[in-house]
Formats: C-alpha cells, sequence, structure tokens
C-alpha cells in the first residue's frame, strides 16, 4: 500500500510543486495519475522513488515511513519499485540481455537464475530474440520494452512509469498499456503517469489528476479530466 | 556480498574501460604525461644530486704540519681528526710518497734530472700532510677552523671559493627542485581535475540509473575503482617503460658522443633510478586512479 499524507515538496526556489497531496494506494491497484505539465506528476514519482523528500508530510509504502529511511535502507526500498521512464533511461553501452540481469546482479540473484529470469522475462515482453542488442539499435517501443522488462524482473510489489508511452507511436503506446495491465492482473500496484487521454479512457481505471500541485479529482473508473 | 557479485563489479570494471575507451586512453594518456614529466625530472635530479655529491668528495682539505712535530704526534692529530663526523675520506701522504708524486709530475720520472737537480735531497721534507674529504662541503669552513685550532698543524689548505660555489648550488637546485615539483604537480592536478571532470559527466547518468533502481553506492562504486585503478596502474606502467629505454639511451648516447662532458658527468645506472622510481609511479598512478575514481562516484552517488 502506498500512501501520501499531506505531501508538500517546495523546491529551494520557492516553487510548489505538490501541495498538501493526500493519495492512498491499495495493494494491487492500478492508478493513473494525469494532469498537465508542471502539474507535479513526476514530483510525484520522483517522491515515490525516494529521489526527493517532502517539505512536509509523509510517504509510506508497504508499512515503511520513509522520512524514518537510513541511507543504506533506500537501495532496498528501491528494489521493490520497479521503475520506467519516458526516456527508458537505459545502460546505453550494455545489451538487452545486460540491462535486464543489471537488476537482478544488484540483488545478488545467483547467476544461473539469472540465465534462466532474464530470457523467460525478455520473451514476455516479446523481446526474446533481440537480446543481444544494444538499445541504439532498437526501435523506442522496443526500448520501453526492456525498461519494462528490467523493472519488472525481480518482482516488485509496485510498478511506478513516469511518461511510458511518451515517445511511442499509439500501436506501441497499447502494447506497453496491455503488458502494464497483464502484470496488474498477476498482483503487481501499478502507477502510470501520463498525457494519454486516449488510453486514459478507454481503460476504465482509477484516475487522479493534478493541477498545479494539488489533487482536484480522484475517481475510480474514471476517465481524462480537463483541468480546465 | 558474494563473491559472484564482487567478480561481476570486478570484471564490469574491466569491461568499462573498454567501453569508455576514449575517456580511457584520455585518463592514462593525462597520467603517463604527468608521470613521464616527473620521472624525466627525478632521473635528472638524482643524476645531478650524484654528480653533486661526487664532486663534493673531490674537493679536498690538505693539512700540513709544523716541521718538529713527529711522526707519533702526526698520528695523534690523525686521530682527532678521524673522529670528527664531517670525514668522508682520510689518506696521509708522507713527505717521500709528495716528493715522488711531485717529481713524477715534474720530471716526468725521469730519475737523472731529480739526482742531477736534487741529488737525494727530498726537498718537500716538512710537506707530509693528510687530505680530507667531507661529507657536506657547507661544513667546511667550520671544519677548517677546526684543523687549524690543532696543535701542531702549520697550515690547512683548501679551496674556499669552489666549497662556496657548490654549496650556492647545491641550494640553487634544492630550490630549483621544489619549484618544478610544485609546477609539475599544479599542471597533474589541473590535467587530472578536468579529466574526472569528463568523467563525471559521462558517468552521472549511469550512476543516476542504477541507484535509482536499487544498487548500493558499493555495488556502483567497486566497478569504477576497479576501472581507475586499472587505468591509474597502465599509466604508470607506460612511462616507467619509456623512461627506462630513454634513460639508457640517452646516457650511452651522451656518454659516447660528448667526451668534454663525460670527463666530469657520469650518469647512475638503470637500477639505482628505477627502484624507486618505479613504486613511486605506480603508487602516484594508483593513487591517482583510485582517488579520482571515489571522487567521481561520490558526486553523484546521492540519488
Amino acid at each position: 500500500m502506498l500512501v501520501l499524507d499531506h505531501v508538500t515538496l517546495r523546491y529551494p526556489t520557492g516553487t510548489t510543486a505538490l501541495n498538501d497531496v493526500n493519495i492512498t494506494i491499495e495493494k494491487g491497484e492500478f492508478v493513473f495519475v494525469v494532469g498537465s505539465s508542471g502539474s507535479g506528476k513526476t514530483t510525484l514519482i520522483k517522491l515515490l522513488l525516494k529521489e526527493l523528500d517532502p517539505t512536509e508530510g509523509t510517504i509510506t509504502i508497504n508499512g515503511k515511513d520513509y522520512s524514518k529511511l537510513k541511507q543504506k535502507d533506500i537501495p532496498k526500498i528501491r528494489r521493490d519499485i520497479g521503475v520506467v521512464f519516458q526516456n527508458f533511461r537505459l545502460l546505453k553501452d550494455r545489451t538487452v540481455y545486460e540491462n535486464v540481469a543489471f537488476a537482478q546482479r544488484i540483488v545478488e540473484t545467483p547467476p544461473r537464475y539469472i540465465r534462466r529470469q532474464v530470457p523467460s522475462m525478455l520473451t514476455m515482453v516479446g523481446l526474446g530474440e533481440k537480446y543481444k542488442s544494444y538499445p541504439k539499435e532498437l526501435s523506442g517501443g522496443e526500448q520501453q520494452r526492456v525498461a519494462l522488462a528490467r523493472a519488472l524482473v525481480n518482482n516488485p510489489s509496485v510498478l511506478l512509469a513516469d511518461e511510458p508511452t511518451g515517445n511511442l507511436d499509439p500501436k506501441n503506446s497499447w502494447d506497453i498499456m496491455n503488458l502494464l495491465d497483464e502484470v496488474n492482473k498477476r498482483g503487481t500496484t501499478v502507477v502510470v503517469v501520463t498525457h494519454n487521454r486516449e488510453i486514459v479512457n478507454a481503460m476504465k481505471k482509477r484516475v487522479i489528476t493534478l493541477k498545479k500541485g494539488t489533487v482536484i479529482s480522484d475517481v475510480k473508473k474514471g476517465g481524462y479530466i480537463d483541468e480546465d | 556480498m558474494k563473491i559472484s557479485t564482487l567478480w561481476y563489479c570486478f570484471l564490469q570494471g574491466l569491461k568499462n574501460i573498454r567501453r569508455n575507451l576514449l575517456f580511457s586512453l584520455a585518463s592514462v594518456g593525462t597520467i603517463v604525461a604527468c608521470l613521464f614529466l616527473f620521472g624525466i625530472f627525478y632521473a635528472i635530479v638524482i643524476n645531478f644530486e650524484a654528480m653533486m655529491k661526487q664532486m663534493e668528495e673531490s674537493v679536498a682539505v690538505t693539512v700540513f704540519f709544523e716541521p718538529d712535530v713527529t711522526q707519533e704526534q702526526i698520528d695523534a692529530i690523525g686521530e682527532q681528526i678521524r673522529v670528527r663526523p664531517e670525514v668522508n675520506t682520510m689518506d696521509f701522504v708522507s713527505a717521500e710518497e709528495a716528493w715522488q708524486s711531485f717529481s713524477l709530475e715534474l720530471f716526468h720520472g725521469d730519475q737523472d734530472k731529480i739526482n742531477a737537480a736534487f741529488g737525494t735531497d727530498n726537498p718537500l721534507q716538512d710537506y707530509a700532510s693528510y687530505n680530507i674529504t667531507i661529507t657536506d662541503v657547507e661544513q667546511q669552513e667550520e671544519f677548517v677552523e677546526f684543523l687549524q685550532s690543532l696543535d701542531g698543524v702549520r697550515t690547512v689548505r683548501n679551496s674556499e671559493v669552489t666549497a662556496q660555489n657548490l654549496a650556492s648550488l647545491n641550494s640553487l637546485v634544492g630550490y630549483a627542485s621544489i619549484g618544478v615539483i610544485v609546477i609539475l604537480l599544479l599542471v597533474s592536478v589541473f590535467l587530472i581535475s578536468n579529466t574526472i571532470t569528463i568523467g563525471i559527466t559521462i558517468r552521472k547518468e549511469e550512476i543516476s540509473i542504477m541507484k535509482l533502481i536499487g544498487a548500493t553506492d558499493f555495488f556502483v562504486r567497486i566497478p569504477f575503482i576497479v576501472e581507475g585503478i586499472t587505468i591509474g596502474f597502465v599509466g604508470s606502467v607506460i612511462p616507467c617503460i619509456l623512461l627506462y629505454f630513454m634513460y639508457g639511451m640517452m646516457a650511452d648516447f651522451l656518454m659516447s658522443n660528448f667526451s668534454i662532458v663525460v670527463s666530469w658527468l657520469t650518469f647512475l645506472p638503470e637500477n639505482e633510478i628505477f627502484h624507486t622510481l618505479i613504486p613511486v609511479c605506480l603508487l602516484i598512478g594508483i593513487g591517482i586512479g583510485l582517488i579520482g575514481s571515489l571522487v567521481t562516484t561520490k558526486k553523484h552517488l546521492k540519488v
């Protein structure tokens, strides 16, 4: 379960990215977070990844209060959160296989399991035959699949996706969303930050709408809401 | 951390060198350039110091005695001198030896001419002496004062100008060494910090990704450290090899082509230079690589 309790984030410049946000996401939920640029969507993902700390309020994931975590505990928390970025953020000098295996090396998975699990994960995202390719040799959609495989290979309880279809064409966007839906059906909590109105409206999931750092709407089986 | 994970990190460090080949070459090049300059300077200074030492040791002080002193008294004076810490070598030259040497020089060993001029007399009868070399030419003045104060000593002959010149040259070399070392250090710090800055820029995204997907600082750091140490090691071995061969070649070239130079300049053998230079270069190179990699990663680990 993810809980943001009266979370506010003010940057040192004085800009308030999030203002008194209260969100509770139950285990196994699929949630879209929508809003225009500057509404605080990406800041929300950064807070959940503990890339940023809130100025006020508390964030709890699976019962762990972020404010009480020690520096050495942060990697452990992140290993239970899969993350997919808009610009993929793959290690460019490593093959598809190495990018996915890297996530398993971090958690010290025995090499024999890595050799078994990585091909299986790549097959699941449809890249079983491209394991030797480097990111630059792949299309945007394929790179996003690699990022998704990397995010999922350690069976995280939460998957955060920041604009996962932002750089993709409609077909690839749907492929990725179907994969996310499938992952969610297997029990992973999925939080997707997106601009993609068509997908949000079609999937009929919970939709949280942000505007200027404030939650203006939170609807179960909702649709894309224009902030104006 | 499991051994398999450590091994993985180690191999990643070596692979990183190939992955970032240009950066690796730039880093190795920077270290090679710095250590090469350092090595050249070190070889020059060490040889110069050896040469100075040799010249200092050749500056002799000669002690002559009063005409009426006995051999026992001369021996007693000798004992007093011998215990002084400044004394490097000390030879007794008897009046007969002095005359033999002088006559040999003057008459080129022609015994007939010597007999015709002096018969069996020894004109240097009162010129028995001690020839003393001292360890530090700067102490010569004080030492001469001591010798002059001894009973039975008639006169002390020394070259004050040579001693003073050598002492000045010594301090000049000392200051110049410090100056060049400071300049070399500043140039090295500048070049290496530039290389590290490039490294930081290249690695920023990579480190950030690793951290965001849950890598510990240790896991992120190990490959960078392995990479840094390897680059430092290679960067220090290359100038050592270059210098080793260049030194031998330069010494041979100078010895065989500049006979005037050879008369007063000798080169220390390679092993005397390199038994210090190699470990120092390795230490500096590996140290630079290690510190560079630690600095590079530290800047981005707080993600």
